[in-house]
Parts: C-alpha cells; structure tokens; sequence
C-alpha cells in the first residue's frame, strides 16, 4: 500500500513541484498553504507522514505540531526547513516530531524517512487500539 | 539625551544579522524549488530511459519554473546588496524612497509571518536626506517592528516619503491598532540613541493611525 503523506509548507512552487515527484514514486499527497489549512484536513484524515515547514506566517510549525499531537498523538511529523536549528530542533523532538530535513531536499532521504514514518505509525496505531480493547475489557470486568 | 555609540554598534550588527538570517532563509527557498525542479528531470529521464516517453511540455514547465526562481532569487541577492552597501558610507544623501523601497526589500518576509503586507506610496519619489543609510534603515526597521503590531485589521503597513517644512518625514501608515498600544519600544533604546546619532524624531499618532519619522535638513 502506497504512503499517505500531507505537505505543508507557504512556499507554493516549492509545494506543488515536491507533491508531483512524491506523486510520481507512488505516494498518495495531499498538500496544504498553511498550517491552519493543514489542521483541517486533519480533522477528517490521517496520514502516515506530515512533512511540516517551520517557518510560516501566522502559525509556525512548532505550534501547528503541538495541535497536531493533540488531534492525533500518533501523526509523524517531519520538519522540512531552510535552517533546521540544534535548538529548534530540539524543542521539535521533544515535543514528539519524527525528525528535520535541511531544504534543498535530498529525495531518497525523505522517501526513506516516510517508510520509517508510515512503520512508526502503524506500530503507534496498533499499541493505542490495543490499549483501547484493554480498557475495554477492564472497564467490563474481564 | 546622547548617543550611546557601543549600544548603537551593538543594535546595528543584530539588526544586520537578523536581515541576513532572513535573506539566507528566502534563498534557501528558491534553491528547494531549483533542486526539486531538476530532481523532477532527473526522474523524467529515468523514465524515459525505462520507455516512458518524454513529455515536453513538462520540461518546458520545469525550465520555466527554474527561471522564475532565478528571478526570484536576483531580487532577493540585489536586495541584499543594496543592503550590505548601506554600511559604505556614514553621511551621504539618500532618496528616501529608495531607503522604503529597500526596508520593504528586507522585511518582507518578517511582515508575511506576520500574515501582513507592505504597501509604498510612490506619490512623491524627489525627497533625499544626507545621513547613514545604516543608521535610518536600523531606525525605521525597529518602527516597522512596532508598525506591524499595530496594524488595522486590512493588515497592510503603508510607508511614505515626504518633504516637510525643515526637513523630511517618513510614515508608517494604517495602524490602528496604535489606539490600544503604546509604542513603549520607541522611546527606549536602541532607537533613542539612533534617533540621537540621526538627529531624527520619532512619533505616534494614534488618531491618525500612524509612525512618524522627522529628519532634519531634507532635500526635495
């Protein structure tokens, strides 16, 4: 099954043009202007990867990211930025994003982190629907 | 009040690299969509290779989209040129529309993060002044700064040039937001002593919604 990842970044040339060759390698891609737009596609879907630009007006990626884990605490979130600080990315990791690529964006790097996205997710997915039946089944006595 | 030159210095070179951050990050920008741009004929002459015919008119989409961030990025260098001659010279007479033109260059970036835009009045484009180039854009930077959080709710910040009687003014116009705020950053450091170094007055007008710059000994 192919990866289901949503791309957010302000830079439209630059969204359009990485969509079409994640597209072209058999990726299902979504792609929003901001992160608000990307909050709201959120609501409705999931994807296995969200590739999230740092800096963008309005609501930056730190902030989109913490929102993000809260609607789905189990979103992989990749920073895809211009100048991926040792603090900024600090703070990301700790607030849970997978991991920073460094624009201009090395293909294979990012496809191969994707995989790992899509991998760490479905672990994250089955661990909380475990939990869930656990609770469940606690919750009735069993 | 005087000028405190180590504090001025000292504004100065994080003014200069906080732009040079800025510059560095928008021509990162153009250099991911060029990347992208030649990674997409990259795999278009793979699949080729495999059988796939080639589309032309995708290439020439590619290569047409290389050229517009080229643009793109020569604006971006030439602002930052002009930007980096601003510290040539300590007195020399600068158009002030010019100097707008060039922080609006500069600052574009900071004030789409802000979800906002410049706009400049052209309507008067002879106004010159004899200062440093450097010292005026730091000056007017930290009022943008103020500027864009006092804008009105179209979230544009015009900027203007004029002549006035003694000298000339710049302004900062459509904040309306200036009637809740007080601009508490302009009366203290660094801008007081870059208003003292450039012999410059700042003020606001919350009635009529702007930032006022008065230099004195303005040429029309």
């Amino acid at each position: 099954m192919s990866e289901k990842v949503l791309i957010v970044d302000d830079d439209k040339a630059f969204l359009q043009i990485l969509a079409e060759r994640m597209q072209n390698r058999g990726m299902e891609v979504s792609t929003a202007e901001s992160a608000a737009e990307a909050l709201k596609l959120l609501e409705t879907e999931s994807y296995d990867a969200v590739l999230l630009d740092l800096m963008m007006p309005e609501m930056g990626g730190i902030e989109a990211l913490q929102i993000m884990r809260k609607k789905q605490p189990e979103v992989q979130v990749i920073f895809v930025t211009g100048h991926p600080s040792v603090s900024k990315g600090v703070e990301a990791i700790k607030l849970g994003a997978m991991d920073f690529i460094p624009k201009p964006v090395d293909m294979a790097e990012l496809t191969e982190k994707i995989h790992q996205a899509k991998a760490s997710r479905m672990i994250l997915v089955e661990k909380h629907s475990q939990e869930k039946i656990k609770k469940i089944l606690t919750d009735k006595g069993w | 009040m005087t000028t405190d030159s180590g504090l001025v210095g000292r504004a100065g070179l994080q003014f200069y690299g906080k732009m040079c951050a800025s510059i560095s990050h928008d021509i990162k920008n153009v250099l991911a969509v060029i990347n992208e741009n030649a990674g997409l004929v990259e795999d278009l002459c793979f699949a080729a290779e495999r059988g796939k015919p080639l589309d032309p008119l995708r290439l020439k989409r590619a290569a047409a989209d290389v050229k517009a961030q080229i643009r793109r990025g020569d604006e971006i260098i030439s602002g930052m040129n002009r930007f980096a001659h601003s510290v040539d010279s300590d007195s020399v007479q600068v158009n002030l529309l010019e100097i707008i033109d060039l922080l609006a260059a500069i600052s574009v970036r900071f004030a789409a993060m802000r979800g906002l835009t410049l706009q400049i009045d052209r309507s008067e484009s002879g106004a010159t002044v004899t200062t440093s180039p450097f010292l005026l854009l730091n000056l007017l930077w930290l009022c943008l700064e103020q500027a864009m959080e006092a804008s009105g709710p179209d979230r544009k910040v015009a900027l203007a040039a004029e002549r006035i009687s003694g000298g000339v003014c710049l302004r900062f116009r459509g904040l309306e937001g200036l009637k809740a705020a007080p601009l508490g950053g302009l009366s203290a450091e660094p801008a007081a002593s870059l208003c003292c170094a450039l012999s410059a007055e700042v003020r606001a007008d919350a009635q009529t919604g702007e930032i006022l710059v008065q230099l004195a000994g303005g040429r029309g």
